[in-house]
C-alpha cells in the first residue's frame, strides 16, 4: 500500500525514556544523506514520563508523517507489551523485532494489572508478523550500557533499511554522546551480528 | 543543490526566523512550541537577542515593543497561551507594526500535551490578522521566513499557526541563506498610532476592515494556495494546512480523480473557492479542529446560482475533535463520493484484547519531588480535603489524590479561592510549580492574602521549568542562553504579596514537610508552603548522583506502605509477598520514611 507514496514505512515503538527519539533520529538522518525525503512523527511532552511512545518513521515520503493503518512495514519494538499497542499500524505479514525485556507500568509494579506473559505477546504476533524476537537490553548491557538498547535495535534493524549499512553506522558515531561513543559502537555490532542467525 | 537536514519542525522554523532576520524573538514555554526558542537559545553565535518571557501575555508585548522599534520580531507560545496574550494581540492589530512581527502559536489537535485543542486559526479571524497554515516543515520555515516581509508590507503582525505534527515532525529540510541585514532599530513618536485611546482606536479600526481586501488578494496569490482543477471530474476537495498531506496521500491511495484546492493562508482564498465551486457539484472540506473553511464555503455557495453539496464535519465526515489522518481522510472521500476503497483492511483488534495490555499512563518521574510533596500533603490534609492543582508535571500527580482541579495556568490558587469563598468548610491546599506561580500565579496570591482566604498555597518549586523540558525561569538565576541573572526569591516575594505564613520545606524531608503543612493547615489565612527541592532529571544533569536504595527482604513483612508511593522503581513482587528496588532508584530516599520495618536502606559503595 505504502509504495506509491512512502519506500519505507518504519514504527518505532517503546517506553518513554529508552531513547525511541535517538533511534529514529539515526535512520532519519542517515535516510537524507542517502538521497532520500523522510517525514518521522513523534512523541515529546507529557507522553515522555514514563508513558508509551511511538515514533512514524517514513522514508522515501513527501507527504505527512503519520503511517496509515495497515501502512507500516516494519517496526522495532523496544519494550515487548508496546509491540501490541500499535500493531494496528503495521500491514499483515510485515516484519517486527522486539526487545524481550519488559519494562512494567507502575500498576503493575503496585501489583493493580497483571502484564501478559513474553511468549503470549509473541505467539499472537507471530500469527501475521515474522518476528525476530531477543534481549535487546542484555546486549546493551554486554556493550556496556544498558541505555545502549536503541542502538542495539537499530543495528539489528539496520540490514533491512533501504541504505547501506556503513552510512548508518556513520550516523550512529555522529549522533551519539560522545562519552558513549564505545559503548554505542559496540551496541551497534552487536545488533547488527545477531541478526545473522535470523 | 541547497543544503538539506534532518531537522525537527520546532528547529526549522527557529532556521526560518533567523533566514527572514527576526531580531528580537520572546515567547513562554508551551508543549509543542518550545523547541523554537530552545533552538535559538542554545546557537553559540547569535545576532539577535533571545529570552524566555514570564509568560505569553509579556512575551507578546516584548515583541510588539520591538516591532514598533522596526526589529523584526517574533513571539512564541502554544494555543492556550494565545489565551493569555489575546489582550495585547486585539490592539496589537489595531496599532500594527514597523517592523515584521510574526506570532507562533503551536496548536495541540488530540490533546497530546495540553487542556484542551482550540483552533487558533479563530483568533486570525476574531483579531483580524492574516495566518499562515503549513502543511509540513519545510513550509513552515519556508512561510516563517517569508511572513517577516509580509508584515512589514501591512504593517501588521501575522499569526503563524503550527501543529504537533509540524512542531514536532521531524523531515529533511532545504535551507536558505541567513539575512544577514541589519536595519537600525529606531521607534518613532507617533501618538495617532502608538497610544489608543478611543479617539485613535475609532481610527485604526477601520482601517484595519479596510486592508482585508488587499491582504487576501495578496495572499490568494501566494504558493501556499494552490488550485488543480480536474477537466473529467464533478467533485472537488479542499484541505487547509496539515490535513492537506493527508488529504493528497489519501487522494492517490484510492485513486481518485478530483479537483484539488490546498489552502495555506487566511484571510481564506475567496477566489480560488469560486473558481472551485464553479467546477464541481459536490466537495469535501478536510480541515482539523473547527470548521473554519467549511463554514466560509457554504456562505459562498449560498452566493451562487448552483446546487452543490457540501461535506465536512457536517454530515459528520471529519470529526471536529481530535487529529486527522490518512485513514480518517480515505473513509471521508470514500463515503462522500462512493469511491471504493480497495485495500482490505485487517483487524486486530481480537488479538490485542485477548492480551490485555496493561495501560502505560506519563507518571511522575522516580526520584521526583512533588511524590514526596503530594504524600506529606495528604498526610497533614487528608483525604477529605479539596485539593486544586495547575499545569505542570505535578498534574501527573493525579494519581496522588492531590489534584482535584487544573484549569488552565495559575488557576490553582484563584479556584482554591473561590471554593473557600463559596462557604466549603474542608480545608483547601492547592499546589503549583515554580514557573506557574511566576507565569500567573503571583496574581492569585495577591488575590488570596487581599480577599483573606483561608486556604493553603504550595509552590512546588523544582528549580525549573519541567515538564516543557527544563527552560530556565527567574526562580533559577539563569536566562534562556544560560547566562547568569537575577534570582527571584519566592519567599520574599510571597511576603511581598500580603502572606504573612510563608515556609520553605525540603519535601524529602518528609516528617517535616508533614510538619510544616499541619501547621499551614491550622493557620487562619492565606498561607504558604515552598517544597524546594531540584527536579531530579535537571539535577542528574548537573551530575549530582545519589546511592541508590535496596531492600532487605528479610525483613520487609509485605506490607506495602512503599509500594502507595507510586515510584516506578519500587516493584511488588506477588510470588513472595515483599517489595524491592530496581534499577531506576535515584536515591532520593522518600520510601525509607515509609517503612516501619527498617528494610529499606542504602546500597553502599
Amino acid at each position: 500500500m505504502s509504495d506509491k507514496v512512502s519506500k519505507f514505512d518504519l514504527i518505532i515503538s517503546g517506553v518513554g525514556g529508552q531513547g525511541t527519539i535517538l533511534a529514529s533520529d539515526i535512520i532519519g538522518k542517515t535516510a537524507v544523506i542517502s538521497g532520500y525525503h523522510v517525514r518521522a512523527a513523534e512523541t515529546h511532552g507529557m507522553a515522555q514520563r514514563g508513558g508509551s511512545v511511538v515514533n512514524h518513521v517514513r522514508i522515501g515520503c513527501d507527504y505527512g508523517s503519520l503511517i496509515s493503518i495497515n501502512g507500516a512495514d516494519f517496526m522495532i519494538a523496544l519494550e515487548p507489551s508496546e509491540s501490541v499497542r500499535y500493531l494496528k499500524y503495521l500491514a499483515p505479514g510485515s516484519k517486527i523485532i522486539i526487545n524481550t525485556e519488559p519494562v512494567y507500568p507502575v500498576s503493575v509494579l503496585s501489583g493493580k494489572s497483571s502484564y501478559p506473559a513474553i511468549s503470549d505477546i509473541l505467539n499472537i504476533l507471530e500469527k501475521d508478523h515474522e518476528v525476530i524476537a531477543f534481549n535487546a537490553t542484555k546486549l546493551a548491557v554486554e556493550a556496556g550500557n544498558q541505555q545502549a538498547m536503541n542502538v542495539v535495535m537499530v543495528g539489528a534493524l539496520s540490514r533491512y533499511l533501504p541504505f547501506d549499512e556503513k552510512v548508518l553506522f556513520e550516523s550512529v558515531k555522529s549522533i551519539v554522546p560522545p562519552k558513549t561513543l564505545d559503548v554505542n559502537k559496540k551496541a551497534f555490532m552487536l545488533g547488527n551480528k545477531i541478526m545473522e542467525s535470523h | 543543490m541547497k543544503d538539506r537536514e534532518y531537522m525537527l519542525g520546532n528547529a526549522a522554523i527557529a532556521r526560518g526566523i533567523i533566514e527572514g532576520g527576526g531580531k528580537v524573538i520572546s515567547g513562554y514555554p508551551g508543549t509543542p512550541s518550545s523547541e523554537i526558542i530552545g533552538t535559538l537559545a542554545s546557537m553559540k553565535e547569535r545576532d539577535f537577542y533571545v529570552e524566555w518571557s514570564v509568560n505569553e501575555k509579556v512575551a507578546l508585548e516584548v515583541a510588539a515593543g520591538a516591532a514598533m522599534a522596526g526589529t523584526r520580531s517574533v513571539v512564541t507560545m502554544k494555543h492556550v497561551g494565545l489565551n493569555v496574550a489575546a489582550d495585547p494581540l486585539m490592539t496589537l492589530a489595531y496599532m500594527g507594526v514597523e517592523g515584521g512581527m510574526v506570532i507562533i502559536v503551536a496548536d495541540d489537535p488530540g490533546c497530546h500535551s495540553s487542556q484542551n485543542e482550540q483552533d487558533t486559526r479563530r483568533y486570525s479571524e476574531f483579531s483580524m490578522l492574516p495566518c499562515f497554515d503549513p502543511a509540513t516543515p519545510q513550509e513552515a520555515k519556508d512561510m516563517v521566513s517569508e511572513a517577516f516581509s509580509f508584515s512589514e508590507k501591512f504593517q501588521l503582525p501575522v499569526i503563524f499557526r503550527s501543529t504537533t505534527r509540524i512542531s514536532h515532525g521531524k523531515s529533511d529540510i532545504t535551507l536558505n541563506d541567513i539575512d544577514i541585514n541589519t536595519k537600525t532599530p529606531f521607534f518613532t513618536k507617533d501618538v495617532d498610532r502608538w497610544v489608543m485611546i478611543p479617539k485613535n482606536a475609532c481610527v485604526r479600526h477601520p482601517q484595519l476592515i479596510d486592508v482585508q481586501e488587499d491582504i487576501k488578494n495578496e495572499l490568494q496569490n501566494s504558493r501556499w494556495n494552490k488550485l488543480d482543477l480536474s477537466e473529467s471530474s464533478t467533485i472537488g476537495i479542499i484541505a487547509a494546512g496539515i490535513a492537506s498531506v493527508y488529504a493528497e496521500e489519501a487522494m492517490i491511495d484510492l485513486d481518485v480523480e478530483a479537483s484539488y484546492l490546498k489552502i495555506g493562508t487566511y484571510p481564506l482564498p475567496d477566489d480560488l473557492i469560486s473558481k472551485m465551486l464553479d467546477k464541481v457539484d459536490e466537495v469535501l472540506i478536510i480541515e482539523e479542529l473547527e470548521p473554519f473553511v467549511e463554514d466560509k464555503v457554504r456562505a459562498i455557495s449560498n452566493d451562487l446560482n448552483k446546487d452543490i453539496k457540501i461535506y465536512g464535519k457536517d454530515p459528520k465526515l471529519i470529526p471536529r475533535d481530535g487529529e486527522l489522518n490518512v485513514n480518517i481522510c480515505k473513509i471521508a472521500i470514500s463515503n462522500a463520493f462512493n469511491v471504493p476503497d480497495k485495500n482490505n483492511y485487517y483487524d486486530y483488534a481480537d488479538k490485542i484484547n485477548s492480551l490485555s495490555i496493561p495501560e502505560r499512563p506519563p507518571v511522575m518521574c522516580p526520584g521526583c519531588s512533588h511524590r514526596a510533596t503530594y504524600y506529606a500533603m495528604r498526610k497533614a490534609f487528608g483525604a477529605d480535603a479539596i485539593y486544586p492543582s495547575d499545569i505542570g508535571c505535578y498534574t501527573l500527580g493525579v494519581q496522588s489524590g492531590t489534584v482535584d482541579t487544573t484549569l488552565c495556568m495559575g488557576g490553582s490558587i484563584t479556584v482554591a479561592s473561590g471554593i473557600f469563598n463559596a462557604g466549603e468548610k474542608r480545608p483547601i491546599c492547592c499546589s503549583i510549580g515554580d514557573s506557574t506561580f511566576l507565569h500567573t500565579g503571583i496574581n492569585g496570591l495577591l488575590n488570596a492574602t487581599y480577599n483573606k482566604s483561608n486556604i493553603t498555597i504550595t509552590i512546588l518549586d523544582n528549580r525549573t521549568t519541567a515538564m516543557t523540558g527544563h527552560q530556565p525561569n527567574p526562580g533559577m538565576g539563569q536566562l534562556a542562553t544560560g547566562e547568569k541573572t537575577i534570582e527571584v526569591c519566592f519567599e520574599g516575594l510571597c511576603k511581598s504579596l500580603g502572606a504573612e505564613f510563608v515556609e520553605t520545606v525540603d519535601p524529602f524531608d518528609i516528617p517535616s514537610t508533614i510538619e510544616a503543612f499541619k501547621k499551614a493547615r491550622d493557620y487562619q489565612g492565606t498561607s504558604v508552603i515552598i517544597a524546594k527541592q531540584p527536579c531530579v532529571i535537571l539535577s542528574r544533569r548537573m551530575g549530582v548522583k545519589n546511592l541508590p536504595f535496596h531492600i532487605f527482604i528479610d525483613k520487609c513483612n509485605g506490607c506495602k506502605a512503599c509500594i502507595r508511593l507510586g515510584c516506578p522503581a519500587i516493584e511488588f513482587d506477588e510470588k513472595n509477598k515483599h517489595a524491592k528496588i530496581n534499577s531506576m532508584c535515584t536515591g532520593c530516599g522518600s520510601c525509607v520514611q515509609m517503612c516501619k520495618f527498617d528494610a529499606i536502606v542504602e546500597v553502599s559503595k
